[in-house]
This record gives structure tokens, sequence and C-alpha cells, in this order.
């Protein structure tokens, strides 16, 4: 009784996480009249600066709700705030890589990266040597001036991740980006983005369908349930950081995947 | 030194003979055997030569005709017909074409019409635009646009419907305008379907300003077969047919080099041939 009074003293204060989804929920219209629950309702928090990845069996809403954050989809219950206020009075700059690297292929990797720029309408000039910066960043150095089919699937997607970063965005939303790679492919990139998250210091929310890449990335793992979609547990990973794939090998790191394939494998669907 | 020299040789050689492969070498062997025969057969008597002139006696009229300021005079008035009415079409059928492909709306209300247009035989209204637009150039204009509309719209719609959704949403993403949608995305993803549009309206465009010029005009060149024909003159008749081919070759070789810059990130655009 004394231990839980004396946690309850220690207990952080109340704050305003960066990001929070509270009681969000999704409802489609079908062509047949009837209605499809995608997101039943959906609470949980981004604090800045954190990596966060949602995981959850397929088809469980986990795009709508990365769409819902992002401003492309209207929630059709509850609200998401940034920084304590609603969606519609202050919206971050947000930062979108898709599952397909999504570049324009009559532009070069240098005028795919700059695209935000143009449309935003920023000054062009410090647009470009931002594009060429992270350009470099994401490990495409001398490909400014390729188009996107002569690159490998790997580097068309750091392209795309360049993009995303080229606007500064306070937070980076990623819907399976590496979800279209091989294996070994996605092992690497998912190191170079520990690296570059890391260097560029965002906030990302990373989906995938990948359990070990949302341990090896992560700091909190959110873990779906099948559709209608509701959080099921916010796993927290404490592995060290740096992290590299020899880590992947650990006994802490194979704790995790198995908790988080456990919660799954309760959802009923996987 | 001479060894780099005999390799550097060689490997032009190398170029400009791998290039030169069967199927350029059958081209050619077809072209020499068409021509060879057609010329004896009439030098030997086996065609009047009233009927069918030999090839040589029509390349020396096309020469005397290209160095004739009248026929020259001819070649800019069916020309320019021809780049009018095709530029009239273009800039009607991509602006139809967009509003069709983007406005659920105006695809209701204005494709019953356009199929039922479109099932009309252009040619055959020739007559009727010549009655309307007068004997001068703007009727021969009009039915060149005409052909060329159609061609072009409904490549023009299929282009813009292409857009990949993705980057649609990408572009939303970004808070993009539909104006910025429009020019950064949809516009470049249709320029294939547009240039395969203007492939087949180019050709069009000399079948509708001859077809124009033959129904009632004092100029160009389809008025001049008409005159060479009233008098016989089968070589001269001849001469024309070889400038028109020149010139629908010289338009079409002009839009793929356009196509070529325009499209060149698209597979659909072949590096030869049709």
């Amino acid at each position: 009784m004394a231990v839980s009074a004396a946690t309850r003293l220690v207990a952080p204060p109340v704050r305003t996480p960066f990001i929070a989804l509270d009681g969000v929920a999704k409802t489609y219209d079908t062509r047949f009249g009837s209605q499809v629950q995608a997101v039943e309702t959906v609470s949980f928090g981004i604090d800045r600066g954190e990596f966060v990845s949602i995981v959850g069996p397929s088809g469980c809403g986990k795009t709508t709700l990365l769409k819902m954050i992002g401003g492309l989809l209207e929630p059709s219950a509850g609200a998401i705030t940034y920084d304590g206020l609603e969606s519609g009075r202050k919206k971050p700059q947000l930062g979108i890589v898709f599952q397909d690297a999504v570049l324009l292929p009559w532009r070069t990797v240098l005028q795919n990266v700059c695209l935000p720029v143009e449309v935003m309408r920023r000054n062009q000039q410090q647009g470009e040597a931002l594009a060429r910066q992270f350009i470099e960043l994401v490990g495409l150095k001398g490909f400014e001036d390729k188009y996107p089919n002569e690159l490998s699937g790997g580097m068309q997607q750091r392209a795309s991740i360049a993009r995303a970063l080229v606007t500064e965005p306070a937070i980076l939303l990623m819907d399976e980006p590496f979800g279209a790679l091989d294996a070994l492919t996605r092992e690497y990139m998912a190191q170079e983005l520990q690296r570059i998250w890391s260097s560029a210091a965002k906030t990302v929310l990373f989906i995938t369908h990948s359990i070990s890449e949302a341990v090896f990335l992560s700091d909190r793992v959110i873990v779906m349930t099948a559709r209608p979609s509701r959080v099921a547990e916010i796993v927290p990973i404490d592995l060290p950081r740096p992290r590299d794939l020899q880590m992947t090998t650990s006994e802490a790191f194979g704790r995790h995947v198995a908790r988080i394939r456990k919660l799954l494998s309760a959802t009923g669907e996987l | 030194m001479t060894v780099t020299a005999m390799s550097a040789a060689r490997g032009g050689a190398r170029g400009f003979l791998g290039r030169l492969d069967a199927s350029t070498f059958v081209s050619a062997t077809l072209f020499v055997a068409f021509f060879g025969g057609w010329e004896l057969a009439v030098r030997e008597g086996v065609m009047p030569a009233f009927v069918l002139p030999s090839p040589s006696a029509v390349l020396v009229q096309v020469l005397a005709d290209l160095t004739s300021a009248n026929t020259l005079y001819n070649c800019a008035y069916t020309l320019t017909e021809i780049l009018v009415g095709f530029f009239g079409a273009l800039v009607l059928g991509v602006g139809l074409g967009a509003l069709i492909a983007l406005s659920p709306m105006v695809d209701k209300v204005l494709s019953p019409y356009i199929v039922a247009l479109q099932t009309i035989p252009k040619v055959a209204v020739a007559p009727i635009l010549v009655i309307w637009f007068g004997f001068g150039i703007e009727s021969k204009i009009v039915i060149v646009a005409l052909i060329d509309f159609f061609p072009i719209l409904v490549n023009a719609v299929a282009g813009f419907r292409s857009t990949d959704p993705r980057q649609i949403l990408l572009m939303k993403s970004l808070e993009a305008s539909d104006w910025q949608i429009f020019l950064k995305v949809r516009l470049p993803n249709a320029t294939p379907f547009l240039m395969a549009g203007v492939y087949i309206s180019m050709i069009f465009s000399v079948i509708g300003a001859v077809v124009g010029e033959f129904i009632g005009s004092a100029q160009g060149l389809g008025s001049l077969i008409v005159q060479r024909q009233a008098g016989m003159d089968v070589v001269g008749v001849f001469s024309v047919l070889v400038i028109l081919t020149l010139i629908g070759m010289c338009l079409n070789f002009a839009a793929r080099f356009v196509g070529k810059r325009l499209a060149f990130w698209s597979n659909t655009e072949s590096s030869s041939g049709i």
C-alpha cells in the first residue's frame, strides 16, 4: 500500500504530448450503403523526438490512422491534437513516406526532392541547398541527376525519404516504407533510417508489418487489434541506442519480439 | 598510339556497321528492287509512261517543282492549313479532354454528343464546310482541325484519366492546389498519351488539307493535283504526291522529336519506327 502511494508521488506531472489521439474512430460508407468500421476507438500520444511504430494485422486500419494524423482523412469521431491544439487550428509540418516511393518519373532525383519546395512556394535556392543536404544524408550523393527508373527500389525509397525531409517536417509519417523491398535491403534501410532519425532529430510514426523492424527502430511499439482496430497494448522498447543488427540476436530483443508476437496472436488474426 | 588509333577506328566502324543490321539490309534491298523494277518496267514498255511514269521522270519533276516559286507557294499554303488546323485542334482537344477527364459533370453532359460527332465521317462534312467557310484557306483549316480534333481529344481524356492516384495523394499531402496538381502531375503524366494523339493527327492533317483543297480551292498542293489531273499530267500528279509524302514525313519526324523530349521517361516512346 505504502509503495503504491510512493509511486503515485513520484509519477510525472501530466503533460501534453506532441501529437495526441483521443478516441479517434473512422467509419467508411461502402458502395452498398452499409458501413465499415475501420478504426474503432484509438487513443495514444507521441512525444517530440520519439520513434513510435504501429504493428497490427493486415487491414486493421493502420494506414487509415496514418492518413488521419496526416490530415488526408477526417476522423468520424474523436480528436487529434497537435501540441494540445485541435487539428483544424494548428497542424505541424508533416512529411509522409508511402509504401512505394511514388517518385515522378519525369523528374530527376534532385527535382523530385525539390517538389515540396516548389509546391509550398518556398525559397527555391534555399530549398535546393536543403534538398542536396538531405540527398547526401540518405546516401544518394552523386545520384542527383539520375531519373527514378535508373535507381533500385531501395534508392528510390531513400529519395522519397529525402523528399519528406526537405520540408523540415516536425513529424515523419512512414507507411510501411520498406514493405516493397527485399529482406536484405530492408534490414539495411532500417539501420539507415535509425541513422537518419538520430541525425535529423525527427519525430517518427512508423507503420510496419515486421515485428523485428518495429522493435529494432522504436522507442515504443503500438500493437493494434484486428479490424475494427483498437490499441491492444503499447510496448516500450528500452534497448540502448544506437542499435545494430547484432542486437537483433540478443535475448532482450527476442523477448520484446516474443511479447509483441503473443499480443498479435491474441488478437486472433496473424 | 597506332594501336589505340586502330582500335578506335575499329570501334567506330563497328558502331557504324552495328546499325547496318540485317533489317536495314533487307529494307534497302526492297527499296532497290521495287523502284528498279518499276523503272525497268516503264523503260521496257511494260507500262506506258502516260499511265505510270518512271521513278526517274518523277524525280526530275519533283526537283523542278521544288525549285519553282509557284509550287513552293502551294506547299506553304497547304502547310499553313495543316499547322494552323493542327494547333487549333491541339488546344481545343487538350483543353476539352482535361475538362472531360477531371469533371464528371462535363463528361456526362458532353460525352454523348462527342461519341455521336466522332462517328460522322469527317471527310463527308468537308463540302458543307467549304459552303460555310468559303473557298479560301479558312475552310481547309476548319477541316484539318475537325479531323485532328477527335484523336487528340480521345487520347487527352485517356491521358488525364491515367494519373497515378498515389501521386495525387502525395501532392495532397503537400497541400498542393488543384492547379499545381494539374501542372506538376496530371499534365506530365498525360504527355505520352497526348503525343500518341499528335502522331495520328499529324498524318490526318495532310489528308484533311488535301481533301479540303480537292473540294474547292485555287491554291495548295491538293488543288495542284486537281489542275494537273485535268491536264493529264501524270508525272506532275506523282510529283505532288511525293512532295505531300515528304511533308507528312517531316511532320511525323518533328512530332517524334518533340515526343521524345517531352515523354522521354515513358516506355511507350519507342526508339524507332511506328
